[in-house]
C-alpha cells in the first residue's frame, strides 16, 4: 500500500478541519495515511483517530518556524518515501510549502481543489486567474506534494487507532526571530480556512460599518472579509480583502453586503458553495452568481437578519 | 545596499480569461506586472531612496516581458535582468525560482523583494524556494518593512493575525497590496527607461527546463452557478425570516 502524509495544521491545540478533510482524501484514495503534526495539543491524537490516520508523528514545539518545520517535514518525508504529501492551503502552507519544494528539489502543487487518480495519475485540478479559470495538473515528481484549499474535500468519519510517535524540532538554527504581536486577533478566523464569510462592500458606506458587520460574523462563527472598494476606501485593513489582489476563498457559504461584484470580486469568491446577497441595486452583477438574494438597501436587512440570528442562536 | 525584485507579468485584473483548446488564450490580454510584485518593487525603490544602492529587477518569460521591465526602470529601478524563456509555463514555481537562482548565483543582494503570489498562477512558491536555494532567511506577507544598516524588522499578516519578523541580510521579503501605493512612472522616468539596458540571458544556458516537474494536463473554465432565487417576501422581517430559514433548514449551514 503507497503511503502518504498529511500535515496537520493546529489552531488552540485543536487540528483545524481541513487537516480532517485531506487526511480522508488521502484515505479515500487508498493511500496508508500518516499524520504529522507539529505543537502541544492533548486532543490531536483523539481527533486524527476519528478520521482512519494509521501513525501520527509529533513534533513537540511551542514556538511556530516554518523554516525548522519544512527542514524537518522533508526529512521525514524523505526518510519514509511517502509518496503522497497533502496540506491544507493556510498561512502555514504558504510560509513551509516552497521551502520543502526546495528541500526536496521536486514541484509542489498549490491551492488545489480536486484530487484523483486517472491514468495512474494524481491528478488535481487548482484555480488560476484567481478563480477565472482552472489548470488540470499532475506532479512528475517522485514526492507528489499539494496544498489543499479549505472546505474542497469531506471529511469521512473513520475510526482507528494511530500510533504515535514523537520527534523533536530544532529551531536553533533559524534564520529570523519571530515575535507575536499583543494586538494579534489570532484567536479570529481567517478568512482562507472559515466555513462562513461576510463581506462588506462599498455600499456599507464608511468604516463604522464593518465592527457590526463583525458582530454579525461573531455570532455565525464567521470571517469578516470586504471588497476593494471598500479596502481601497480606507475602510477595513487589507488583510480582509476578498479578490483578485486580495484573498481567493471558497467558503462553505459567502455573505456579499453591499458588494456590487467586480471581475476581481467574483472570481475571487464565486467557487464558494452558497452564496448570498444583500445589495439594493437590483442589476448588481453579484445577483448573478447567488444562490439567495435580497434586493433591499442592507441597512434595513442587517439589524434585522442580527436579530433573528440571536433569537437562532439563542 | 543591493536589492533585487522579482518581477512577474501577468493579465490584466479586468481581463476575463479565455480558453482555446488546451491553452489559455493571449490573444487580446493587456499585461502589467502583477499588482503584489508591483507594490514589492515600490517598497525596494523606497529603500534604495532612504538607504542608498541600487535596485535590480529580474523577469522570467517570453519577450513580452520586456515592457514589464522598463515600466520598472521608469518607477527608479538601476538594473534589469529578463530571463528570456519562449517555452514559458506560468505554473511551473521550480523552473521559474531555480532560473532566478542561477542567474543571479555569483550576485550579492542584501534584500530580495517580490509580491506575495502572483495573480495568474496564484502559487506563492518563488520566493520560498529561492530563500532555500540561496540559504537566506524567507519573510512572507509584509504589512510593514523597516531596514536598517543590520538588520530587518517586518510585520506581517499570519492567519488571522499580525506577528513581527527580524532578520539579518540576506533576507526574502514578500509584499502585499495593501504595503504601499506604488507611484506612477514620472515622464522624465518613462522617457530614460528606453535607454536603459536589459540584461538577457537564455534559460536554456541556465540549464533550466520548463514542465519537467509539474505535466499540465487542460485548462477549463469554472462551472456556471445554477440560478439563484431572489427572495421578495412583502416586509423585511419576513425576507429574513425565509433567508434564514433556507440556510439553517435546507441547506443547513448557520
Amino acid at each position: 500500500m503507497a503511503k502518504a502524509l498529511i500535515i496537520c495544521e493546529l489552531k488552540n491545540d485543536k487540528p483545524v478541519k481541513a487537516s480532517l478533510e485531506i487526511a480522508s482524501k488521502a484515505i479515500s484514495l487508498g493511500y496508508e495515511t500518516t499524520a504529522i503534526v507539529m505543537g502541544n495539543g492533548n486532543d490531536i491524537v483523539q481527533d486524527l483517530s476519528q478520521c482512519g490516520v494509521s501513525e501520527i508523528i509529533v513534533g513537540k514545539t511551542q514556538n511556530y518556524s516554518g523554516e525548522s518545520y519544512a527542514h524537518l517535514i522533508s526529512a521525514v518525508i524523505k526518510d519514509n518515501n511517502f509518496e503522497l504529501i497533502l496540506m491544507p492551503h493556510t498561512w502555514q502552507a504558504r510560509d513551509i510549502s516552497g521551502r520543502i519544494s526546495a528541500i526536496l528539489q521536486t514541484s509542489v502543487i498549490s491551492d488545489i481543489v480536486e484530487l484523483e487518480i486517472k491514468d495512474n495519475k494524481l491528478v488535481a485540478k487548482k484555480p488560476i486567474y484567481a478563480g477565472k479559470a482552472y489548470a488540470k495538473l499532475a506532479s512528475r515528481g517522485k514526492y507528489k506534494i499539494f496544498t489543499v484549499r479549505p472546505n474542497s474535500f469531506e471529511i469521512i468519519e473513520k475510526k482507528s487507532q494511530p500510533q504515535t510517535r514523537e520527534i523533536s524540532v530544532d529551531t536553533s538554527k533559524n534564520k529570523t526571530r519571530r515575535e507575536e504581536l499583543q494586538s494579534s486577533r489570532a484567536d479570529k478566523m481567517g478568512l482562507t480556512e472559515a466555513n462562513i464569510i461576510i463581506s462588506g462592500g462599498r455600499g456599507v458606506k464608511g468604516p463604522e460599518y464593518f465592527p457590526v458587520l463583525q458582530e454579525l460574523a461573531d455570532l455565525l462563527g464567521a470571517a469578516l472579509g470586504a471588497s476593494r472598494a471598500a479596502v481601497d476606501a480606507g475602510w477595513i485593513d487589507h488583510s480582509h480583502q476578498v479578490g483578485q489582489t486580495g484573498k481567493t476563498v471558497s467558503p462553505t457559504l459567502y455573505i456579499a453586503v453591499g458588494i456590487s461584484g467586480a471581475i476581481q470580486h467574483l472570481a475571487g469568491m464565486g467557487s464558494s458553495r452558497y452564496i448570498v446577497a444583500i445589495n439594493k441595486d437590483k442589476e448588481a452583477p453579484i445577483f448573478k452568481v447567488a444562490t439567495y438574494g435580497i434586493v433591499q438597501d442592507l441597512f434595513e436587512i442587517i439589524p434585522e437578519l442580527k436579530t433573528q440570528l440571536k433569537a437562532l442562536k439563542g | 545596499m543591493n536589492i533585487l525584485v522579482l518581477i512577474k507579468q501577468v493579465p490584466d485584473t479586468e481581463a476575463s480569461i479565455r480558453i482555446n483548446g488546451n491553452k489559455v488564450d493571449e490573444s487580446s490580454i493587456k499585461w502589467i506586472i502583477s499588482p503584489n510584485d508591483e507594490v514589492a518593487l515600490e517598497e525596494g525603490i523606497r529603500i534604495k531612496e532612504k538607504n542608498g544602492g541600487t535596485v535590480t529587477v529580474i523577469s522570467v518569460g517570453p519577450e513580452r516581458v520586456v515592457v514589464s521591465l522598463r515600466t520598472a526602470f521608469a518607477m527608479g529601478a538601476d538594473n534589469a535582468i529578463h530571463i528570456k524563456a519562449d517555452e514559458y509555463e506560468m505554473l511551473d514555481s521550480y523552473a521559474i525560482a531555480s532560473s532566478v537562482a542561477k542567474a543571479t548565483e555569483n550576485d550579492k543582494y542584501d534584500i530580495i523583494f517580490t509580491g506575495r503570489q502572483a495573480i495568474d498562477s496564484d502559487n506563492g512558491q518563488v520566493p520560498l524556494i529561492l530563500g532555500e536555494l540561496k540559504n537566506c532567511a524567507s519573510i512572507i506577507w509584509a504589512k510593514k518593512v523597516e531596514a536598517t544598516e543590520t538588520e530587518v524588522k517586518v510585520n506581517c499578516e499570519v492567519e488571522g493575525g499580525e506577528a513581527i519578523y527580524n532578520a539579518s541580510y540576506p533576507v526574502i521579503i514578500t509584499a502585499q497590496v495593501g504595503l504601499n501605493e506604488p507611484r506612477y512612472p514620472s515622464l522624465k522616468g518613462i522617457m530614460a527607461a528606453k535607454k536603459k539596458p536589459v540584461e538577457t540571458k537564455n534559460i536554456a544556458d541556465l540549464g533550466i527546463k520548463f514542465n519537467e516537474g509539474i505535466e499540465i494536463i487542460g485548462y477549463e473554465l469554472p462551472p456556471q452557478r445554477p440560478v439563484g432565487k431572489i427572495i421578495e417576501s412583502e416586509s423585511t422581517e419576513l425576507k429574513v425570516k425565509e433567508l434564514i430559514k433556507s440556510l439553517h433548514e435546507e441547506l443547513k449551514v448557520i
